[in-house]
């Protein structure tokens, strides 16, 4: 019979149980925890005191089909999303790449580009209202028109993209610099002697190796579509046409409404969108590292 | 009700400090601290008073008004308005100030009934017999006893410039066709009949609010928002019927607009009258205020005349949670006096003292003709978000009444969409 020798000792057991123990709690604590309780919240009538009633279902068929700013909601996220990242990080890689080329002046434009991420979001919200405001905004004030930019809910939502993408193109650029400043020059020249025009030499051989960049600059605009919040509730409160998820949970949960089941499914459809990505995210990632 | 920071003017540095607020609205606290730079500490000790006067005018009013209070050491705790009002439940239910500002009526008796305040019936047996019966009611509980001490209050009315009235010869109407013919005269003088504003929510419920109790008076307006009558109804339909035919003489693009700058549009003469609260006197020029004026809005169904008015009253209250009940008492007690209240009413211009004692020899012409108008009113509501549930008001109501202000045209499925949520949150 071999003797089987002891792999851990007391010592290292007590170091493991410390070590993974605490991540273990802050992770259900602060993560789980809450994410299951928002969960079977979200299956209650509760006002935040007093009994909780078990509904099952009904909030989300409540939300589904008679709350008409869900619909906006789930509708703004999504173009929000699509809008940052089909137009924004494009538009803001392609800053970077012409700042990268040293133009004269590069620098001007670069902290120009950069400045607006300085700004909080809410703050964007307070600037946005004084150029888009119609009867005091510069917007109507300097080309005559008497648009009602962020009243009229037909196009209030692309404006105030608009004024989030301002800030959302500078952060990529300033990504997408650092990245293209660490590509090797020899891989551009090797291109170039082997006939490939600029085009070419940008998406067949720097493109692909700013993997890394990429992955980064997608997981931020995610991001950013997702937790879009503060500059919708800072123009109108996120009513009107400008109702975003995120909102509609703090105005019902929040807010003097105090109608925390209902905000909790919100909240869960949130939660489940979010999920979507992550997931999607996470299996690319264990795919390639395998 | 809220006063939303205007974009107009002032704009930055209120912005600034707003946007101070959207983070607090997160942590569910959040505000300035300032101690009341006159009171001496009095044998009470301390007392704590959360205000939501963020707005320069009532903000000065306030400290003024503590400044005269002597008994005890006063620190006040100004949030932004909106703010404070959104995180009551939070506020009450964490560490809340021993006195704080808010609302009569529905607004108060929803939270007395969770046991969140206290009960001050022992301060009304002795200041009771400077308020009406109507006071009492608005500040009494659902189990009789009283929670709130009115202080303030503002009547909603249809306001414009006297000097534009006199030269283009307006007369003030007193029926609904008489108000149309107007409006339609003023779009012939190039002037926008009615000034509105709509994009923070709530100045179209006063709108609501009035046709509504003119059309199917004050019960069917009380019972409607208590949630026991149904928006499909007729009675409702025809309100939203009427409106709809005023909205051609409201002014374009109001969803974007505050109430602010919707009120510049009157003091620049580019509109012709205004429905809205008294504190529309708040952005007119000191010289210009003589030049405001009111008329209440004119009679729809000879039934009801125009026996109802919006007139909601601010207050304070004392917590159940409060630190130094004594203190809050006397404090509530001193703001109840007459005299603390002649204060604030010569401060800001736009509102009228509770207290049937106050001194009303000192009110301006428009403060003579508020506290008239509501003498004549034979009921007085408190506005639509403070007589009804505040989930019903801020995630119904607000977005209902700003869609049908961008197609009035909707009215049945917008009713239908009323009356489904109304069902969900009323149960």
């Amino acid at each position: 019979m071999t003797v089987k020798t002891r792999r851990y000792s007391a010592r290292d057991v007590t170091v493991l149980v410390i070590g993974v123990g605490v991540a273990v709690i802050v992770n259900v604590g602060l993560i789980w925890g809450p994410t299951l309780a928002s969960v079977a919240l979200s299956a209650t009538d509760w006002n935040g005191f007093g009994p909780i009633e078990w509904i099952g279902g009904r909030n989300y068929s409540d939300l589904a089909g008679e709350y008409p700013p869900f619909w906006s909601a789930v509708r703004n996220n999504i173009l929000w999303l699509v809008f940052l990242g089909l137009v924004a990080t494009p538009f803001g890689l392609f800053c970077a790449v012409l700042l990268d080329r040293r133009l004269r002046g590069s620098r001007f434009y670069q902290s120009a580009l950069y400045m607006p991420v300085v700004l909080s979001l809410a703050v964007v919200g307070f600037i946005a209202q004084l150029v888009y405001s119609h009867d005091y905004g510069v917007l109507n004030a300097v080309t005559g028109l008497s648009a009602d930019w962020l009243g009229d809910r037909s196009i209030n939502i692309w404006v105030v993209m608009v004024a989030a993408a301002w800030r959302h193109v500078g952060y990529v650029m300033i990504i997408y610099l650092a990245g293209l400043k660490a590509v090797d020059p020899a891989l551009k020249e090797a291109a170039a002697i082997d006939g490939a025009n600029e085009r070419q030499a940008f998406f067949r051989v720097v493109f692909p190796t700013l993997r890394p960049v990429n992955v980064i600059v997608l997981v931020i605009t995610v991001i950013e579509a997702l937790r879009a919040f503060d500059i919708v509730y800072a123009i109108n409160k996120g009513r009107n046409g400008l109702e975003l998820l995120s909102v509609l949970v703090t105005e019902n949960i929040v807010g003097e409404a105090s109608r925390i089941g209902f905000g909790s499914a919100i909240a869960v459809i949130l939660l489940v969108i979010s999920l979507g990505f992550i997931v999607t995210y996470l299996s690319q990632l264990f795919r390639e590292e395998r | 009700m809220d006063h939303r920071p205007p974009i107009s003017r002032r704009n930055l540095l209120l912005g600034t400090a707003a946007a101070f607020g959207v983070p607090a609205v997160l942590a569910g606290c959040g505000g300035s601290e300032q101690p009341s730079p006159g009171s001496t500490s009095g044998n009470l000790g301390a007392v704590t008073l959360g205000s939501n006067a963020s707005d320069e005018v009532p903000k000065k009013s306030l400290a003024t008004v503590i400044e005269k209070f002597t008994q005890a050491s006063v620190r006040i705790n100004t949030v932004d308005h909106n703010t404070f009002q959104e995180n009551i439940n939070r506020y009450l239910r964490g560490t809340p100030d021993d006195v704080f500002t808010w609302f009569a009526g529905y607004r108060m008796q929803f939270f007395a009934e969770q046991g969140l305040a206290t009960d001050i019936s022992d301060v009304w047996q002795e200041i009771g017999g400077d308020y009406t019966q109507a006071f009492r009611d608005a500040s009494t509980g659902v189990d009789g006893k009283q929670y709130f001490i009115p202080f303030t209050y503002y009547p909603w009315a249809v306001f414009y410039r006297k000097s534009v009235w006199e030269e283009k010869g307006y007369e003030p109407p007193k029926t609904l066709d008489e108000l149309t013919a107007l409006a339609k005269k003023m779009q012939g003088d190039d002037l926008v009949p009615i000034a509105f504003a709509d994009k923070d929510g709530w100045p179209a419920m006063g709108t609501f609010d009035i046709i509504n109790m003119r059309m199917n008076g004050y019960d069917f307006h009380i019972s409607l928002m208590a949630g026991k009558e149904s928006w499909t109804d007729p009675r409702v339909k025809q309100v939203f019927d009427t409106w709809r035919g005023l909205m051609e003489y409201h002014q374009p693009a109001s969803l974007g607009r505050t109430w602010q700058e919707a009120a510049q549009s009157l003091v620049q003469k580019k509109s012709g009258m205004y429905l809205l609260g008294m504190f529309v006197a708040q952005q007119f020029p000191e010289e210009d205020l003589a030049d405001l004026d009111f008329f209440t809005f004119p009679e729809i169904n000879p039934t009801h005349g125009t026996d109802s008015i919006d007139a909601p009253i601010d207050g304070y209250m004392v917590s159940a949670k409060a630190k130094n009940v004594d203190g809050a008492k006397a404090l509530v007690k001193h703001l109840a006096q007459a005299s603390s209240q002649d204060i604030a009413t010569e401060l800001d211009p736009g509102t009228l003292a509770a207290s049937s004692k106050a001194d009303t020899s000192g009110y301006s012409a428009l403060q003579k003709r508020g506290a008239e108008l509501v003498s004549q009113a034979s009921h007085i509501a408190q506005f639509l978000d403070r007589d009804t549930r505040p989930d019903f008001a801020s995630t119904v109501m607000i977005p209902s009444l700003q869609s049908f202000v961008d197609k009035p045209a909707e009215i049945d499925s917008l009713l239908t969409s009323i009356e489904q949520q109304k069902a969900n949150i009323f149960r």
